[in-house]
């Protein structure tokens, strides 16, 4: 055996056609950068914003409701009734320092983000048939972009974060004073754990190790149904990103809003 | 019938520039019909490649208004007023005027390393359904070469065409990687020598696909997961450290199964 040589050659250079211009696009294509640098600017603003203030995310009563950012609350620092059973004694700053690098790294890691900011927010391409602001390019190869490989790890860290998350949603009904009670609070942090499931079912990377791993769905039956099953997520991945991650804000502006009695949680039943 | 102008990249290695003409357009027609009045009435010497004008060769990929397009599904009525531009593609070196040389893409054929199913007697292999419709979409690839000239790895970065496959043949790995009579392992060549991790994933091989391959979802993604479960999960490594499973290296993946 012997090993494939190509006996046509990569002839690299030579002279190409066409204008030497950045586009010869006609069409509206910065739009799309110009959308996702906005509304992923207006994101972090906000969340560091909400990260640093330290108040007004836990509602106590007639529900408990705790903003997302600061959920699992593991500082001893936080408001009573906010807390799970384990804090860190030791730490004075705000509560969600402590967990949002792990959502933060699962969003960052993210293949359809990736593909959001390194066309928005470095240029690389800007847009399809569009230049790349750089003149070289090394793509993931190396460090820091090669750490982007530990997507799953995150990954699993998320599905953490979305367990404790739906414990938030499921306790949010119970009353302060006993029996259940159905706010609009409790309705907004349902529909908050579930578009952060639906997100994170849909990962590339889940679907991955769920099934796509495999050579032969016939020898592995059950795998092969895990993965059609998330394939139609996966396909929604974009909306699913764009959707949870602007109700995750908004469900932090609801839940302070409240804690700041600016608004009421308005009882259903 | 009303006319259009249209402007045409004309030149060779040597240089060249736009050539503008106007010449009528009928009701239906697609930017090829328009290009061959052109050759018929006012430059018989304009060169475009084309064959079998119904979008299954994949010969008249060229650039209109800057995206790569089939030149024969490009309907004429859906590009907006005004002066169309169709230009070569970007990424290979011309030929002249429409035509370029794509022989990069040959190279990079000739280098992937074929099917290498277990032996078995004549008529032994059996594939079921669901792995062959795994495939099948892979196989929808018609070689128009629009993904290699639009992915901006070697669009605008000449230098890593020494190493780097490109969205088509990515395609083609991911097959015969999720083919299930298959034994190679070719993950390690895939990572070092086809170029997986400069994909940085934006879409754009399957924004201009004309078959519609989800070649980033289906191809390229599942291919870098396999090459993070080989390289870069230690969890992964430390399995195959219990299990006594080895990888293939990049070398030995290459290596052609015998005839």
């Amino acid at each position: 055996m012997t090993a494939v040589e190509s006996s046509t050659r990569v002839v690299l250079g030579g002279t190409r056609g066409g204008p030497d211009v950045p586009t010869l696009r006609q069409d509206r294509w910065w739009l799309q950068p110009v959308v996702t640098v906005s509304v992923l600017t207006a994101f972090v603003i906000y969340s560091t914003w909400a990260a640093f203030q330290n108040k007004y995310y836990f509602v106590g009563s007639p529900v408990h409701l705790v903003s997302p950012f600061y959920s699992p609350c593991l500082a001893s620092t936080c408001v009573p009734g906010s807390k799970i059973g384990f804090a860190f004694s030791g730490w004075n700053l705000s509560p969600a320092l402590l967990i949002l690098i792990f959502p933060l790294g699962f969003r960052l890691t993210c293949y359809y983000y990736r593909r959001s900011y390194y066309r928005a927010f470095w240029w690389s391409p800007p847009s399809c048939a569009v230049a790349d602001a750089h003149a070289t390019y090394s793509g993931e190869t190396r460090f820091p972009l090669v750490m982007q490989n530990l997507h799953r790890y995150f990954f699993f860290a998320g599905l953490i974060f979305n367990s404790l998350l739906t414990y938030d949603a499921i306790d949010a009904f119970r009353q302060n004073g006993g029996g259940v009670a159905v706010t609009v609070g409790t309705l907004v942090l349902c529909v908050n754990a579930v578009l952060l499931w639906a997100y994170s079912l849909g990962c590339h990377a889940c679907r991955h190790l769920c099934g796509g791993n495999v050579r032969s769905f016939k020898a592995h039956p059950l795998r092969y149904r895990f993965w059609k099953f998330l394939t139609p997520l996966n396909a929604k991945h974009m909306n699913l990103a764009w959707a949870s991650l602007i109700f995750v804000a908004l469900t932090d502006v609801y839940v302070r809003l409240v804690a700041s009695g600016a608004l009421t949680d308005y009882k259903l039943f | 019938m009303a006319d259009v102008t249209m402007r045409i990249w004309r030149g060779d290695s040597s240089g060249g520039d736009f050539e503008s003409f106007t010449v009528a357009q009928n009701e239906g027609e697609v930017v090829l019909d328009v290009i061959h009045r052109i050759q018929a009435t006012e430059a018989p010497d304009l060169a475009c490649r084309w064959n079998c004008k119904a979008g299954k060769c994949g010969s008249c990929s060229a650039e209109i208004n800057g995206k790569p397009r089939l030149m024969c599904m490009t309907r004429m009525d859906q590009l907006p007023e005004g002066p169309i531009t169709v230009t070569p593609m970007k990424a290979f070196p011309i030929i002249r005027d429409l035509v370029t040389d794509v022989s990069f893409n040959f190279a990079m054929a000739e280098r992937v390393p074929a099917l290498l199913p277990p032996p078995m007697p004549e008529g032994g292999y059996r594939m079921f359904q669901e792995d062959v419709e795994r495939g099948q979409e892979f196989r929808k690839c018609i070689e128009c070469f629009m993904c290699q000239d639009v992915c901006h790895v070697i669009r605008d970065h000449e230098d890593n065409k020494q190493h780097y496959a490109g969205p088509r043949f990515f395609i083609r790995y991911a097959e015969l990687e999720m083919h299930p009579l298959d034994q190679n392992d070719r993950r390690e060549l895939i990572r070092e020598e086809m170029g997986l991790g400069y994909c940085n994933i934006t879409k754009c091989c399957t924004e201009v696909c004309p078959e519609h391959i989800h070649i980033t979802d289906n191809a390229i993604i599942p291919l870098k997961e396999r090459v993070v479960d080989a390289n870069y999960d230690p969890v992964a490594w430390l399995g195959r450290k219990i299990l006594r499973r080895t990888k293939r290296s990049s070398a030995d993946a290459a290596v052609q199964p015998a005839p």
